[in-house]
């Protein structure tokens, strides 16, 4: 296939280049569509040998997609349609006019912002992972080369021990990305050292938390940084195979990915004597079909074995024993991505972004009530009040901030009194939460704590093995008390039980998906334990979102009557003349919401 | 071994233990309970329950079960840390199980109790906690245990029990989360799955979910041997008042360590089956009626009296004790003054005898069962192992999984292939040229064993010649098995040392069986894998006393201990010990004694415990002639379809109504002891004996009991010499144990063998195709197979309710290919014929038979696949040809061909 193979493009100069994003986001937005209307505009008006259209990865900035950058000039697009492609052509790239109408305008103002090195979701973040995201064609080996790719596997095969490399990783201070934040160097060099018959590594994407999209992204915008990464390490470690355990859901990240591979063999980049230094390595690809507990390492080399998922005991750790009984070294993808740079710039230069603790960048899945949702990269060390006010852009509709979700469904809420933390590993388990893979959920004023808790451990339940008492059965006991006190049918020790359920739940399982359930429990149990008093004691829902707690009333003096809740009510239950303040027939009221929803006059009041 | 011990402290009580042990291990081995579920001693340790917390100084809560010892470590069982969590997980386990103790089978001896007792529960905590009511339906589909869901704490027992212990995987986990279940594939009910009803996993259930079906305590348990295959299981059966309610293996016997098969633990309620014979029967009018033992006795020994000599003939029974084999024997020679006395071996291991005594001098297994785990290769051959040994293809299972490397060679894909490094699928009756051709190969290779040929053996060079006839292109084309196949296994065996060999019907039952058995001991002569330990030529024995009846002489040609009766010296030492002079030429066998009944020689016949009605190959002969008999007297624990042509039928008593010793395959002579009062008006067979004896006012049968009879066997036997009932008391002992001070012989061959000249001989040999091979009538190989659910003739399993759910009804195995042709689904009714008879079954479509050879078991009378088979004999053990025939296959509507 022509597009398997990389394209000579690079070399060629354009007058103007026009990255259309490609991620999974902006491509259900429809952006391949408006590719092909641009390609077939430029090509009407005979601009095809000017200008050159290139599909990007994720740029990150999901909110305002389908997005669009317009180089030389730095212009960034949001929003398109179809529609919006031959005035852009006409005026942008004949008429040399960008088009104001198509350009970003903050939240906070109504003036636009044409370039995006002017806007503050992308000022203040700092790009080493996605170092290349929006500025290759993903599927394009060439660009990646282009862009310093491979050099590092290079320095690496060329001038560099296996011990060299492990120890700049060491020294880069690098910690797993995928949320335990093990030192990196160090698990290379267990496994390195590990006795064996033959050594592997794993590349672990199978991002389960729900929101999270950070893994998805990297290797929808840049899969050769993973690829490359996983060579070096397996150079370091003295591996000859290599496995990406990805989601069966990521089936554009698949695709890349084989396109990638594909296109690292045929380079002689992967597969036998790499660059004629000798050294082989080789990977394959596998499915993973949908198990959040496979995030888990041992989980995880027991569905690439083709057996139930389930975590097992350690020791063995896998760098002794994982996949069929070899030295194993996991790592996930934004791990591996850090890699090339790492060895490229150095130990030194890596160490010096970040805390004391936590070297290097983070990368965000930006998710929830904020207005600028999207993909962030940020440094180590960054406050939550940053992520989520400047870059995120603050909470939509002029709502008030209550927290942030850390760590997926297994992290922790951070309320507002904690926005000023510096976020690296050990600050966000001192207040509760955990790292993560890099999910942050952020939420308003209208989410109910309790219930985002319920929430959570629903999921959390579902995704147990089953296999350990305390995890089965704990985390369904404190669902269903939570469920309990959701409905109404709270009582006073519920929150002595939970927190004991929480604790032995933690201390009692076997792997980390036990250990971390009883999290979001914990942190809003911490940190919003009025509104479970609320709950409990009032039989008040304080955020008007469990149903059984709150009661739909209308406002006489702002109702104006104008019946639109009238028409909207499905139970048909809310009764007055026109023109004049409506009531609602609160016993039959079903608490849909809809009213509320309908009215114009903020007239609808949840209490 | 010696283990290194490793001292540490656990509750500031000093605790030895093993290296490799755990800390749970430690601690309970030192009298320090430690709560927990999932652990169980015979299986790799879960660590799933959570509740063997325990605190490590330094380390923090760890599960006891699965961290190793340390020297020096300091361990605490209690602290309030510990207690808070083990406490939460011992709540969260009870909150949703079904808590009616007192209607649940495990009351008084369940996990839960015990552990929730020692940490004590309160139930206002659960109240907060108890929320799921719903009830999860019972597994009921197994006829003879329940799997009750509700009950469940998923600790995994059963599930590791089925895959580490049995190796069936059976169960496993299904489901994620609160929905987990253990349940089968496809989550079907049991009886739908691979499970082979062992009940390994419903012994070790340590909660109320898996549970016998109309559980009963058993008022007291009695120690005793397995009645069904020659494996010779330990069992404890457990009684209240006159009735069998229980059996469990017994761990502390070398034979099953504990394990037992499907037919072991839920096959006893024939013993107190409705239908058992609790009277004496007499015909009269044709119909048999009820009678008094006096008249009965009384009618005959009058009758006996008038058939002295060759005009009389017995037939002993492997399912008796060596004492009544004794006893039987002897009231055919001394009382009746004929040798004409055979029994069901001729009808499996005659060959085994006639082969083995000829090229190693002794007849019976040379090696025993516990060395099954040390070899380091096994070659099956013609056993259908798992299915008619399971105790013995448990332990293959078991030595495969320790990295064993098992080449199984069988016409039928057997369960044991799933375990198989190598599988030969032969042509039936095409042993000689495959065991031939593997040898042919060893010796093109020089992978023989020279010293050992040279040192210990005699005949090589004849034997080598002639394996000339044996090419490759013969080989091959003769077994359908491809050359490469036979040099990999020919490289396998006799390289991987030390390597057993296993055989049972699939070489013996054939008109060159004895030809099949010399060919088993030429080439484990010529490996050098004979008289070490984990080698051997190794034929598994049928009954649970085959072995035992042979060893008692219940054979026409020899006396107890095999020795000849055409020996002068002998029989002079027989003659004086039992006050009377003996034949001196041979007897018939088997099968020649209904030939001799048609022709009218053999007048009256004693049949104790056998049922050749439905055994013997080409049963309506001897239906036929039986029925022509004068006198017919049968001794049985049913009116089996023999008995129910005899003139006096007696009651037996079983296996559980008196004591006794039964020799398993590996010689090894146990105890059989008496668990309820004979049933009924039944009495032991020996006893019986005794009295048709006395009552023909014959001396030397005023036995007071068993041990007085194995006294005498004793003094004439010079391999069972040393075997005294308080020897036998705990373990059996291995024949031959020549005198009082003998720990018997766990291996033959060791030094010399037990032929004349001290030295194993080769045999020479050649390939005869079966008697009867396929033609254009008689288009098929019918081949006779066996079923894990069933035994022999079914009289026993048959009348255990339930084995019938699990296997109820003959199905003929035919391949897909042949199916097709013939347009035959699968469980279609089909007439299977031969030169012989004719039978309706089923058709079972299946891959584990080759095309053109079909299968059928002969459990079930009303479709007895005997009316078919070939009773054709091998010239020299006058074995019939039951493992091949030829057959026609018609659908019923199709008209006769």
């Amino acid at each position: 296939m022509a597009e398997t193979t990389a394209s000579s493009d690079a070399s060629k100069t354009y007058r103007a280049e026009l990255l259309i994003c490609a991620g999974t986001g902006c491509v259900s937005n429809r952006s391949f569509k408006i590719r092909d209307a641009l390609e077939a505009e430029i090509r009407q008006r005979g601009l095809d040998d000017e200008v050159r259209v290139v599909t990007t990865g994720c740029q990150g900035f999901c909110a305002q997609g389908p997005i669009m950058i317009f180089q030389p000039d730095g212009i960034f697009y949001q929003m398109l349609t179809e529609e919006d492609v031959p005035l852009l052509v006409e005026e942008h790239l004949i008429k040399g006019r960008p088009v104001e109408k198509l350009m970003y305008v903050p939240p906070e103002g109504d003036e636009v912002v044409p370039k995006l090195s002017d806007i503050d979701f992308f000022r203040k973040q700092r790009l080493v992972v996605l170092r290349n995201r929006g500025l290759i064609d993903p599927e394009k080996i060439d660009e990646y080369i282009a862009r310093d790719g491979y050099r590092a596997l290079a320095k690496v095969l060329t001038g560099m021990t296996s011990e060299e490399v492990i120890e700049v990783v060491k020294a880069s201070g690098l910690r797993g990305r995928g949320g335990a934040g093990f030192p990196t160097g160090i698990k290379w060099g267990l496994t390195r050292q590990a006795e064996g018959n033959g050594k592997c590594i794993i590349c672990n994407a199978d991002e389960g938390d729900p929101g999270a999209f950070m893994d998805r992204s990297i290797i929808e915008s840049d899969p050769h940084a993973v690829l490359e990464g996983m060579a070096i390490g397996a150079y370091a470690i003295g591996a000859k195979n290599g496995y990406v355990y990805i989601r069966e859901e990521y089936p554009l990240a698949m695709q890349r990915l084989h396109i990638a591979i594909d296109q690292a063999r045929e380079y002689g980049l992967l597969g036998e004597d790499i660059l004629g230094s000798g050294f082989s390595f080789d990977l394959a690809v596998h499915r993973g079909a949908g198990a959040f507990v496979c995030g888990e390492e041992t989980s995880l080399i027991a569905s690439l074995e083709g057996r139930t998922p389930e975590p097992r005991i350690r020791p063995p750790f896998p760098a002794q024993s994982g996949l069929w009984g070899q030295p194993t070294n996991i790592n996930n993808v934004e791990t591996w991505a850090n890699v090339p740079v790492i060895i490229s710039r150095g130990a030194e230069w890596y160490a010096s972004l970040g805390t004391d603790t936590s070297k290097g960048t983070k990368v965000f899945s930006v998710v929830g009530k904020v207005n600028n949702t999207g993909l962030v990269e940020v440094p180590m060390g960054i406050t939550m009040r940053e992520i989520v006010f400047d870059i995120g852009g603050g909470i939509p509709d002029g709502k008030q901030f209550k927290a942030v979700q850390t760590g997926g469904p297994s992290g922790g809420c951070i309320p507002e009194s904690l926005l000023d933390l510096p976020i690296d590993y050990e600050r966000l388990m001192e207040v509760g939460s955990i790292m993560g893979s890099g999910g942050l959920i952020v939420m308003d004023e209208d989410t109910c704590m309790v219930d985002i808790a319920r929430y959570f451990l629903d999921f959390l339940r579902s995704e147990s093995c089953g296999k350990c008492t305390t995890c089965r059965e704990g985390i369904a006991a404190m669902h269903d008390i939570l469920a309990d006190i959701c409905a109404g049918q709270g009582e006073p020790e519920h929150i002595d039980l939970l927190g004991e359920l929480a604790e032995a739940v933690s201390d009692a399982s076997l792997c980390a998906l036990g250990g971390t359930a009883p999290n979001p429990v914990l942190s809003t149990l911490r940190h919003f334990r009025d509104e479970y008093e609320a709950h409990i004691r009032d039989k008040k829902c304080p955020a008007g979102v469990c149903r059984a707690l709150i009661t739909y009333r209308i406002d006489p003096d702002k109702c104006k009557g104008c019946l639109l809740c009238t028409k909207a009510c499905p139970e048909q239950i809310i009764r007055g003349e026109a023109k004049k303040p409506q009531t609602i027939d609160t016993e039959a009221c079903i608490k849909c919401g809809v009213c509320r929803e309908s009215c114009k006059f903020d007239a609808v009041l949840v209490e | 071994m010696v283990q290194d011990k490793i001292t540490l402290t656990i509750d500031h009580t000093e605790v030895v233990a093993d290296s490799g042990a755990t800390i749970l291990e430690a601690a309970l081995a030192g009298g320090i309970y430690i709560p927990h579920l999932c652990y169980h001693p015979d299986l790799e340790p879960a660590g799933v329950c959570r509740l063997c917390m325990v605190e490590i100084e330094g380390r923090g809560l760890t599960i006891a079960c699965r961290a190793p010892v340390a020297e020096g470590l300091v361990v605490r069982t209690e602290s309030p840390e510990i207690d808070k969590v083990r406490r939460v997980a011992m709540e969260l386990l009870i909150a949703n199980h079904h808590v009616d103790c007192l209607a649940c089978g495990q009351d008084g001896n369940c996990a839960i109790q015990k552990t929730s007792a020692y940490i004590g529960i309160s139930e206002e905590r659960l109240d907060a906690l108890r929320k799921r009511e719903a009830s999860s339906p019972i597994d009921t589909s197994n006829p003879f245990f329940d799997r009750d869901p509700n009950k469940c704490v998923l600790c995994g027992i059963c599930i590791r029990t089925c895959v580490e212990l049995q190796r069936v995987s059976a169960i496993d986990f299904a489901f994620r989360g609160p929905e987990t279940i253990v349940g089968t594939f496809a989550n079907r009910p049991l009886a739908e799955s691979r499970c082979e009803s062992c009940g390994e996993c419903v012994v070790r259930c340590p909660v109320g979910a898996l549970l016998p079906k109309k559980f009963q305590q058993p008022a007291r348990e009695v120690r005793t041997v397995c009645t069904y295959c020659g494996v010779g299981c330990g069992l404890y059966l457990g009684v209240r008042g006159d009735t069998v309610v229980s059996a469990r293996g017994d761990d502390d016997s070398p034979v099953n360590k504990g394990s037992l098969c499907v037919k072991g633990r839920f096959g006893f309620k024939f013993i107190n089956h409705p239908d058992r014979l609790t009277a004496p029967l007499i015909r009269k009018d044709g119909t048999l009626t009820e009678a008094t033992w006096d008249e009965a006795l009384q009618l005959v020994a009058d009758k006996l009296s008038t058939y002295h000599g060759d005009q009389f003939a017995t037939l002993s029974s492997a399912k008796c004790t060596n004492e009544e084999n004794y006893l039987i024997q002897k009231f055919t020679r001394a009382v009746m003054g004929t040798n004409n006395i055979d029994h069901c071996a001729r009808l499996c291991h005659a060959p085994t005898v006639a082969g083995l005594v000829q090229s190693l001098g002794s007849g019976a297994m040379t090696n025993s069962i516990n060395e099954v785990m040390g070899a380091a290769c096994i070659l099956a051959v013609g056993t259908n192992t798992t299915a008619a040994h399971p105790v013995i293809g448990l332990q293959m299972k078991k030595a495969v999984a320790r990295g064993t490397k098992l080449i199984v060679a069988n016409p039928k894909e057997i369960d044991l292939c799933r375990f198989a490094h190598l599988f030969l699928q032969h042509r039936p009756g095409s042993d000689v040229a495959l065991l031939m051709g593997i040898m042919r190969v060893i010796v093109d290779e020089g992978l023989f064993d020279k010293a050992f040929i040279d040192e210990r053996c005699e005949n090589f060079e004849a034997f080598k010649a002639s394996l000339d006839d044996f090419d490759p292109q013969f080989v091959s084309q003769t077994t359908g098995v491809p050359w490469e196949k036979i040099q990999q296994a020919a490289r396998l065996y006799a390289t991987e040392k030390p390597a057993s060999l296993f055989y049972a019907m699939g070489i013996t039952q054939h008109t060159h069986g004895t030809d099949n058995v010399l060919a088993t001991s030429n080439l484990a002569l010529l490996t050098g894998n004979v008289g070490k330990p984990s080698t051997g030529v190794n034929p598994l024995r049928g009954q649970n006393n085959v072995q035992g009846a042979c060893d008692m002489g219940a054979l026409p040609n020899v006396y107890p201990g095999y020795q000849r009766v055409d020996n002068d010296e002998i029989r002079a030492k027989f003659e004086k010990a039992w006050a009377c002079s003996l034949p001196a030429g041979a007897g018939v066998t088997h099968v020649e004694i209904f030939d001799d009944i048609e022709r009218k020689t053999i007048k009256a016949l004693y049949i104790v415990g056998e049922n050749p009605a439905v055994s013997e190959a080409n049963s309506s002969h001897v239906v036929d002639a039986l029925k022509t008999l004068e006198f017919l007297v049968v001794q049985d624990i049913f009116l089996s379809e023999t008995a129910e042509l005899a003139h006096v039928v007696l009651p037996a008593a079983s296996f559980a109504e008196k004591n006794g010793t039964f020799t398993n395959t590996e010689r090894r002579v146990q105890r059989v002891r008496q668990v309820i009062q004979p049933v009924g008006q039944s009495r032991p067979d020996w006893r019986i004996t005794c009295q048709i004896a006395q009552e023909m006012g014959k001396s030397g049968f005023d036995f007071a009991s068993p041990e007085d009879i194995q006294d005498e066997i004793r003094s004439l036997t010079p391999s069972y010499q040393g075997i005294t009932y308080d020897r036998i008391e705990q373990e059996g002992l291995q024949w031959p144990c020549p005198s009082a001070d003998h720990g018997g012989t766990a291996i033959l061959h060791t030094e010399r063998f037990a032929t004349k000249s001290g030295k194993a001989s080769f045999v020479p040999l050649t390939y005869r195709p079966s008697a009867e091979v396929p033609d254009k009538q008689y288009p098929f190989i019918l081949t006779t197979d066996r079923s894990i659910f069933h035994f022999h003739t079914g009289t026993m399993t048959r009348n255990v309710q339930g084995m019938d759910v699990l296997n109820g009804q003959e199905l003929l195995d035919i391949n897909p290919a042949d199916a097709l042709s013939l347009e035959i689904d699968n469980g279609a009714t089909v007439e299977v014929s031969s030169r012989r008879g004719r039978v309706s079954v089923r058709a079972h479509i299946t891959e584990a038979c080759l095309p053109g050879v079909v299968s059928m078991t002969f459990h079930f009378s009303e479709t007895p696949t005997n009316v078919l088979t070939n009773s054709a004999l091998d010239p020299v053990a006058k074995i019939p040809e039951t493992k091949v025939c030829a057959v026609q296959i018609e659908k019923p509507d199709s008209p006769a061909g």
